[in-house]
């Protein structure tokens, strides 16, 4: 491991004494390399010359028939891939419904059983809330998972394996964070007075999904870029007093546990026609429309940690 | 206010115009978060507060501050810098 950095370090050296050069060609610089490097003069002359003469003999287009043919052919195929594409989408376009129909599929039963019946249904004064986290539930619980999924993916390509502790000054000085301002007064005086405020106005967002607009993803969304100008104003050791990778597991599984049950249960009665048990409560108080604000929290929760750990792992590979 | 609707909309298609043609990675993200937020100004418009939350947050706020620890990842920021330097280097010569 150390020699390999040790070599890369020498590269990159070599490549950046190499392109100073290039830019102050007045004054040539001694280039200082670990390691003496002789070149075999007659070996490379040899390989570039049989290089050269290979990709004259190649793309020599009065010669190779074939690469003539094709250079055309390609061209021309693009061409046509292209048109039949615009053309299809065209044809495609022409059986479209026309805009404002009544007939349309789009105006079917559906959408006035929502609109009619949707208070009573879901006691959910904000429409849009009452069909995401009641009529489609389903689909609610699918995108969490994504954004489960995603941040998943994000640790396997971004995560850095060295272990905590190992920290030394060195490692600290090599990575990119190191030189930027810290303890910036202006930042961090702006970032006392809004990350409140954002907070509660996320939080305020998560808990009126069901009354007002707004909902878990918004407010969710609202609360992780307060976490992230939070971070950026303190650095990751205030907040990893609060916040882990542990924390975030813990989080994302409790809350997608509890949706997944929550749902479940709210599918099994449905289908088998019982009674769920769950009050609707008096539309228009906080506390109303079943389980739509334990969902709202949870899809809050899940996103606001999705959005911190996103940050936290391009910026650092870790928590 | 229909005058407003369509000088944000014209707004729009510059905006997405410019942002492919901007060669410096920077400006055309930061191009790209003032579509979002005219686009959440949009959504307003249209009736839609819901999705106009999720914008300003999602598409002005987070997916920015990705793009930018992204640029700074690949050193795409520092690159200028590095010019400025020689130049000035060049200029002390």
């Amino acid at each position: 491991m150390k020699g390999t950095d040790n070599r890369c370090g020498g590269i990159k050296a070599f490549w950046r004494a190499v392109w100073e050069k290039d830019e102050s060609d007045s004054q040539p610089e001694i280039l200082k390399l670990e390691r003496e490097y002789i070149p075999d003069e007659h070996a490379i002359l040899k390989h570039r010359r049989d290089h050269d003469r290979m990709i004259e003999k190649t793309y020599d287009i009065e010669h190779n028939r074939i690469y003539g043919f094709f250079r055309r052919f390609y061209r021309v195929a693009g061409l046509l891939c292209a048109m039949a594409l615009i053309l299809i989408l065209l044809v495609q376009v022409s059986y479209l419904p026309p805009v404002g129909n009544s007939h349309n599929p789009g105006s079917n039963e559906v959408a006035a059983k929502y609109i009619e019946d949707g208070l009573q249904d879901t006691g959910a004064v904000n429409i849009v809330t009452g069909m995401i986290l009641d009529y489609r539930a389903f689909d609610t619980f699918g995108e969490s998972n994504v954004l489960f999924i995603a941040t998943c993916t994000v640790l396997i390509l971004l995560r850095n394996d060295k272990k905590k502790g190992k920290d030394s000054a060195e490692e600290e000085e090599k990575r990119d964070s190191y030189y930027e301002p810290k303890n910036d007064v202006i930042l961090q005086t702006i970032t006392g007075v809004l990350v409140p405020i954002i907070f509660i106005f996320g939080i305020y967002v998560i808990l009126n999904g069901h009354l007002s607009p707004g909902g878990g993803f918004s407010g969710g969304a609202i609360i992780g870029a307060g976490l992230i100008l939070y971070l950026n104003a303190f650095g990751f050791k205030k907040t990893e007093r609060f916040f882990t990778e542990k924390t975030y597991k813990w989080v994302s599984f409790s809350a997608l546990t509890f949706y997944c049950l929550a749902k479940s249960y709210s599918f099994y009665t449905g289908a088998h026609h019982l009674e769920s048990g769950i009050p609707l409560g008096k539309a228009g108080a906080i506390i109303s429309s079943g389980l739509i604000l334990p969902l709202n929290i949870c899809v809050g929760m899940v996103v606001a940690c999705t959005m911190y750990a996103f940050f936290a792992l391009f910026r650092k590979g870790g928590f | 206010m229909k005058i407003f609707e369509y000088m944000l909309l014209a707004f729009l298609v510059l905006c997405a115009v410019s942002v492919s043609f901007s060669r410096n990675l920077l400006n055309s993200i930061l191009i790209f978060m003032s579509f979002s937020l005219i686009m959440s100004i949009m959504w307003i418009l249209l009736q839609s507060p819901d999705l106009a939350i999720t914008e300003a947050a999602v598409g002005a706020g987070v997916t920015t501050i990705l793009f930018f620890a992204t640029l700074k990842k690949i050193h795409a920021m520092d690159e200028e810098k590095d010019q400025d330097e020689t130049e000035s280097r060049r200029k002390e010569k």
